[in-house]
């Protein structure tokens, strides 16, 4: 019913889909895999309308579609039920099933018994008990999601995506979700399952796609692979970059934690050790707590469990201005939002956090500033007109170069990097790539965290491997890709996890 | 010359407008009047600038209005007194600075909106005022107005108070880490907080430092008259904000020069004495002035939407 060849999308210069092939049948749960990066949200915007593809052809229930806008793939029956449900919180559960449902003209009178009765029955037929006058901010994350998916049985969907549905919910709420999933199936609905649990989609799906690079890699059914097929099929890819080797062993340990957890960030019991001289690369997919665990070490939500030892001292780390008294530096994973100030001069940019170093007196030193700026656009190969460039006018790489100088000048003795290279182009990644491999030379500690696999293999002298909020691996140098893919998954070997 | 495009363009509207006044009604340059509108402008100046720098930081005070009168009437009730006139100065302003401090602790320690706020603290101070002072009228001494000199002497002293402060806070914020984390506030409070800056801090003194520019200029309103009016500046929160953005503050914060603010005041401030002389109805004054701030802002959002693009 759903048929996609050859799909192209790029965005600038990046290709996110390169000839995606991908057909859905009524009736059946067809899984979507791949790791981060891999194309599948992208995919997805594309069969919902969100995005227009470059390229290839859409056909919906034998049909050639061209001009897919969001409404027009409502009206085909496509929903799209997403990882974080997008209901209105202050509405009743009626009120959203009927938002969705209902005619928008303006004026229409709302007919609010025929509303009610309506999300009752839709409740109903999923199985769901939840009352349709409950207000959507007493629901669990797993009710919502069930409402999502009543709105998407009332506007009649056929096809039905599910983009990590079970990312937040417990083992016992995802049965049940299985449960409504099994039942949209028998009804011969099909849908579009997303998951990095490969457990779930060898207990749920019949066919599975893998996706890597923004191509599709293979299509089967799921009864004719097994979990070490599926990630080789994930991962097996050349690696075509050089990266910088490392040199000489690495010093002391500079940053130790025991038992590190924070409730409100769903990190817990993170054991982890980082030597001068050395990258650690922290894996794992979106969601297993990596940046979280940054933002605990770097005092933007706290830690309520366990100790940070930074030289073998322990500290406690409240707040950022606090992070960098201590000589930590968090190169953030948003540059646009969190790093560079694209109206500011990279000058400004990069003093932002040494104020009171370089400024003892209060009175900003101009030429001091100016220096600073001019020693780390040289430094570091800063491609801008000058210090006085205002921070917009870079390249994505120069700007990640520039947040990496305001965070080098306050000289820390640990250095986060959040996706150093996220959104930049080869040659600037290569040199961006040189530049930490030097600064761990010089012999600070560098804590990288990446979702590109082939960056964190090449990089890193260690490898720690993120899943649920804690660290499932420890791996060395020289892993393959497998092994951290395997342990990101959840599929232990060699009694890694503790 | 990009840089400064908005500032610059807003100096040429000034210039031109100069320019038809000389030419249409060459009495609007009379050495008297002008001296008494700048003089009158010269506390409206110092409050404009305070503004620029709440509005750069991502906020706003709308409550300026009646802090300048409970300073007003404070200020004029010490004077009446008999303390000395720099002593009354120092009082006024650190009235300004308490409430402002209140107005800095329930937006940056509590995070309320401070539209909210200030609404409230706006229509508080001046309700308090009416019913505890009845709208009474507070006389002041004889050597308190004009400060003891002449007039012309005390316009002139007015003036030249509010301009070096004019160049005082300028160099300030470009000078001093504090006006740059304000601007860094002003433009992302995140990444300003991951830099290590304090956003609610410097957010809280913002507000104090708004205050206590209105408690001086509150006083130098008072020494221009023989008597305080309690009711004295209502609607200068409108006047202010207007000429801010009028003067190139981005009112998404972040951005603004206060000699961009100063031109913008002056704009507007010409209008009213300019249909005087060229014998236009007075009433045009307020459309005048709503037109010039919509095409500020209409400029702004083009400007922005282009930038986006």
């Amino acid at each position: 019913m759903l048929q996609l060849s050859a799909v192209t999308k790029s965005f600038g210069a990046v290709r996110a889909l390169k000839g995606v092939s991908f057909t859905l049948e009524a009736g059946e749960v067809h899984a979507l895999l791949g790791e981060n990066g891999a194309g599948k949200s992208t995919l997805i915007k594309v069969i919902t309308g969100a995005h227009q593809p470059d390229g290839g052809t859409i056909e919906i229930n034998g049909e050639r579609v061209t001009q897919l806008s969001p409404a027009a793939a409502h009206k085909l029956g496509i929903a799209c039920i997403y990882q974080q449900p997008a209901l209105f919180p202050d509405l009743t559960v009626a009120e959203n099933i009927g938002l969705r449902l209902e005619p928008t003209a303006p004026l229409r009178k709302v007919n609010w018994a025929k509303r009610q009765q309506r999300a009752a029955e839709l409740l109903q037929r999923i199985g769901a008990e939840i009352s349709p006058e409950a207000e959507v901010r007493s629901l669990s994350m797993p009710e919502q999601q069930l409402v999502e998916i009543a709105c998407a049985l009332g506007a009649g969907a056929r096809i039905v995506i599910m983009d990590e549905p079970t990312a937040s919910l417990t083992r016992k709420e995802a049965e049940l979700l299985f449960a409504v999933v099994r039942d949209l199936r028998k009804n011969g609905v099909g849908v579009v399952y997303i998951s990095h649990r490969l457990e779930e989609i060898f207990a749920l799906a019949d066919r599975v796609t893998v996706l890597r690079d923004g191509e599709s890699i293979q299509t089967c059914s799921v009864g004719n692979m097994d979990e070490a097929t599926l990630i080789k099929l994930m991962v097996g890819r050349e690696v075509s970059h050089i990266y910088p080797p490392a040199e000489g062993a690495p010093g002391d340990v500079v940053l130790s934690l025991q038992n590190l957890g924070c409730t409100a960030s769903g990190v817990k019991d993170v054991t982890l050790e980082v030597r001068a001289g050395e990258i650690v690369g922290l894996a794992g997919l979106v969601g297993a707590g990596r940046t979280e665990l940054a933002r605990i070490l770097f005092g933007i939500t706290p830690a309520d469990a366990g100790e940070i030892k930074l030289h073998g001292q322990r500290v406690t780390i409240s707040s950022p201005a606090q992070a960098v008294a201590q000589g930590i530096a968090y190169v953030p994973e948003d540059r646009r939002r969190h790093g560079v100030i694209l109206e500011m001069p990279i000058a400004h940019n990069m003093t932002m956090a040494i104020h009171n170093r370089i400024f003892p007196g209060t009175w900003l030193r101009f030429g001091a500033e100016k220096k600073i700026a001019s020693d780390f656009i040289r430094d570091l190969g800063v491609k801008a007109y000058g210090p006085e460039a205002p921070g917009g006018s870079l390249s994505g790489g120069n700007q990640q170069k520039v947040s990496l100088a305001r965070w080098l000048a306050t000289n820390p003795k640990l250095l986060i990097l959040d996706e150093p290279t996220q959104g930049v182009d080869v040659g600037a990644k290569s040199e961006i790539h040189k530049i930490i491999r030097r600064l761990a030379k010089e012999g600070l500690a560098v804590l990288m965290i990446s979702s590109d696999l082939p960056e964190v293999l090449g990089m890193s002298d260690r490898i720690a491997v993120m899943r649920g909020g804690t660290i499932t691996a420890m791996l060395p140098a020289k892993s393959d890709a497998h092994q951290v893919m395997a342990a990101a998954l959840g599929q232990a070997e060699k009694g890694a996890p503790k | 010359m990009k840089k400064n495009f908005r500032e610059i363009s807003i100096a040429a509207a000034l210039v031109v407008v100069l320019l038809g006044l000389a030419i249409f009604a060459p009495a609007f340059f009379q050495p008297q009047p002008l001296l008494s509108l700048l003089a009158r402008e010269a506390p409206t100046l110092i409050v404009a600038c305070g503004m620029a720098l709440v509005i750069v930081s991502r906020q706003i005070d709308i409550s300026v209005g009646s802090q300048f009168a409970v300073c007003s009437v404070c200020a004029g009730l010490l004077a009446a007194q008999g303390w000395p006139l720099p002593v009354v100065f120092l009082a006024s302003t650190i009235f300004g600075a308490t409430m402002g401090a209140f107005n800095g602790w329930l937006v940056a320690g509590l995070r309320l909106p401070s539209i909210v706020v200030t609404l409230a603290t706006m229509v508080t101070w001046r309700e308090a005022l009416r019913w505890l002072r009845q709208g009474e009228f507070v006389n002041l001494r004889d050597g308190t107005q004009w400060l003891g000199l002449s007039q012309v002497a005390g316009q002139w002293a007015l003036i030249l108070i509010a301009l070096g402060l004019l160049v005082v806070l300028a160099l300030a914020t470009k000078h001093l880490s504090a006006g740059r984390f304000v601007y860094a506030v002003g433009t992302d409070a995140e990444a300003a907080r991951l830099a290590g800056i304090r956003p609610q801090l410097t957010t809280f003194f913002v507000f104090v430092f708004m205050g206590a520019l209105v408690g001086l200029a509150a006083m130098m309103n008072v020494v221009q008259s023989p008597q305080v009016d309690p009711k004295s500046g209502s609607g200068l929160e409108l006047k202010v904000i207007a000429a801010a953005v009028v003067g190139g503050v981005a009112v998404s914060g972040g951005r603004g020069k206060l000699w961009g603010v100063f031109v913008g005041l002056l704009l507007l401030a010409c209008i009213s004495p300019a249909l005087t002389h060229l014998h236009i109805q007075a009433y045009w004054e307020k459309a005048i002035q709503g037109t010039i701030i919509l095409l500020a802002v209409v400029a702004d959002g083009l400007r922005t939407r282009k930038q986006n693009r």
